[in-house]
């Protein structure tokens, strides 16, 4: 049953990433400048070479032969070059995906930590200062942008890390709150707290079992906004990381470079939120 | 209407006047240079200061806010609209329709904004004039930020598709686009308005992510965007504290629409 859950979930994907990868292929074929080349303008080409270069890009005028070659070179590895940085796109990614992992593991970990201490406690101590200050502080990083957060990181020399943390916490908090709130608001609470069971006992056996599942499809939602957090925080941090690298791509029109990024991160968000799927199934069939 | 939703409206009302009357109010156009005082500290002539081209900031404030404060609700139009669409008729559609439309949502809720965003915009020309880039920046926005309110109203039209009153209008002969246009639409209106007023921050923290990575509105325009790239040289908060006006009004701004939303609409 089990495998036949994440089977399906897998063939889901494969379709969103290939949809995705021709959505990606169509926006590329169509964007102005798609057929310049700047190697066409060096002098030291003859007109014979200029015509090669040209002629080498006539194959890709047809959307579908663009795609299903850059798939099959995708099969065997090859994602192409990048023209901007001129090196395989392959090597570009292989250098800089550790950063970012790291940027985006360190950063999920500080502000689940974050949201989940002050969520529960909250939810514990109950006392209404102590939420305030929580929905305050919560509601202020929420209507910062990331890269205000990041720039004003530089000045109080805070690590990248803390930045990602910053932009993920107020998200994962005020949802965290509000459903552990709603789950101690149920009658079966009110009557375990009746009978006297202490407190940790009640959030331990009778909450977590029920605010599970939807935390473990949060945990996989918050993977995509760490990742999405890291184009501002690497670019204007100066991290050489996957985000950086789609930013230099963008600002340069690096397409190739571009769009084998975006794959790249929907393959990783459409994994990070699947698992989480998947856990909260689980989750809920282990508790019917 | 709560005090505080009152509150988020009269301020939102306020700045909103402010920056349509900024012909009249600011003592400069955004674009005059003062060369001869780059990078001055706030004085009776500018209240603000200038930035390091000579430009009084508080005129550029106004002007940009004005920008900010136009195209944020047009894209989120156009955002509501596309939700309509590819969600609303969808969901009220039904079967593989609903399906076809909710996997398309699905396929742009799993990209991370900020990387479709630079990823799209930098398919467009970069090199643009300062108005088509403004232009092109909201446009974006309201084209790529549809998903979230598309899943919403998909929900919304396919429970009213099963409510009575849906059957009954099917019954008496009523169908397709009609019965839609007629009887599910105006039941929309307020799951509609709903998403509306939420894309409007949304947007307004996506133009200012995207003016200060540089893929935003470009000079000599003013947006929240590019005023907020100036915080890449500030020296410390203290010396400087001018430098964080448009900050703290794109702060006030956000929050304020965020207050003017009941729970129960926001919940919708």
């Amino acid at each position: 049953m089990v495998w036949k859950k994440i089977l399906r979930r897998l063939s889901a994907m494969l379709a969103t990433l290939l949809v995705a990868g021709l959505l990606a292929a169509t926006l590329v074929r169509f964007a102005p400048g798609f057929d310049a080349d700047e190697r066409e303008l060096d002098p030291h080409l003859n007109r014979e070479s200029v015509q090669a270069l040209h002629q080498s890009r006539l194959s890709e005028h047809n959307i579908l032969a663009f795609y299903s070659n850059y798939l099959r070179n995708a099969v065997h590895g090859e994602l192409g070059r990048s023209r901007s940085l001129d090196q395989p796109v392959l090597s570009l990614l292989r250098d800089r995906w550790p950063v970012t992992a790291r940027l985006v593991a360190i950063g999920l970990f500080l502000a689940w930590t974050l949201a989940l201490g002050l969520a529960i406690s909250g939810a514990l101590i109950r006392w209404s200062p102590y939420d305030v200050l929580g929905t305050s502080v919560s509601g202020i990083a929420l209507c910062i942008p990331a890269a205000v957060l990041a720039l004003l990181s530089v000045l109080l020399r805070i690590p990248g890390e803390a930045v990602v943390a910053c932009i993920v916490f107020p998200k994962v908090y005020r949802y965290t709150r509000n459903l552990i709130g709603k789950t101690y608001s149920q009658p079966h609470i009110t009557s375990a707290r009746s009978r006297g069971l202490s407190e940790m006992r009640i959030l331990l056996w009778h909450v977590f079992p029920i605010i599970g599942p939807q935390m473990a499809a949060l945990a996989g939602i918050s993977v995509g906004i760490a990742v999405g957090a890291t184009v501002a925080v690497e670019s204007l941090l100066g991290l050489p990381g996957l985000g950086q690298l789609a930013w230099q791509a963008a600002l340069a029109r690096d397409l190739p470079l571009l769009i084998n990024l975006t794959l790249v991160i929907t393959l990783v968000t459409l994994l990070a939120n699947s698992s989480g799927d998947l856990i909260a199934e689980m989750f809920r069939s282990s508790e019917a | 209407m709560s005090s505080v939703r009152r509150l988020a409206l009269a301020i939102l009302l306020a700045v909103g006047g402010l920056s349509l009357a900024a012909d009249w109010l600011s003592p400069a156009s955004y674009r005059t240079q003062f060369r001869e005082a780059p990078n001055s500290p706030p004085s009776r002539q500018h209240l603000l200061g200038t930035d390091a081209m000579g430009r009084d900031r508080f005129s550029r404030l106004l002007y940009g806010t004005r920008i900010s404060l136009t195209l944020a609700p047009a894209a989120a139009a156009v955002s509501t609209v596309l939700g309509i669409l590819l969600g609303g008729l969808t969901g009220y559609l039904g079967g593989a329709w609903a399906r076809l439309g909710m996997a398309t949502t699905d396929l742009f809720l799993s990209l991370p904004w900020l990387f479709l965003l630079i990823t799209v915009r930098a398919l467009l020309p970069l090199n643009v004039s300062p108005l088509t880039s403004v232009l092109i920046t909201f446009l974006i926005l309201g084209l790529l930020g549809w998903a979230a309110s598309a899943r919403v109203l998909c929900a919304a039209s396919q429970s009213l598709r099963k409510s009575s009153f849906v059957l009954q209008a099917r019954a008496s002969g009523l169908h397709g686009v009609r019965l839609f246009l007629v009887h599910v639409l105006p039941n929309l209106k307020p799951v509609l308005l709903a998403q509306f007023w939420i894309s409007i921050p949304v947007f307004i923290l996506s133009e200012a992510n995207l003016g200060i990575l540089g893929l935003g509105v470009t000079e000599p325009l003013p947006s929240w965007g590019s005023l907020l790239r100036e915080l890449e040289g500030l020296l410390s908060f203290h010396q400087e504290p001018w430098k964080l006006a448009p900050l703290i009004l794109l702060m006030i701004v956000v929050t304020s629409f965020q207050l003017v939303l009941s729970k129960e609409e926001t919940a919708a």
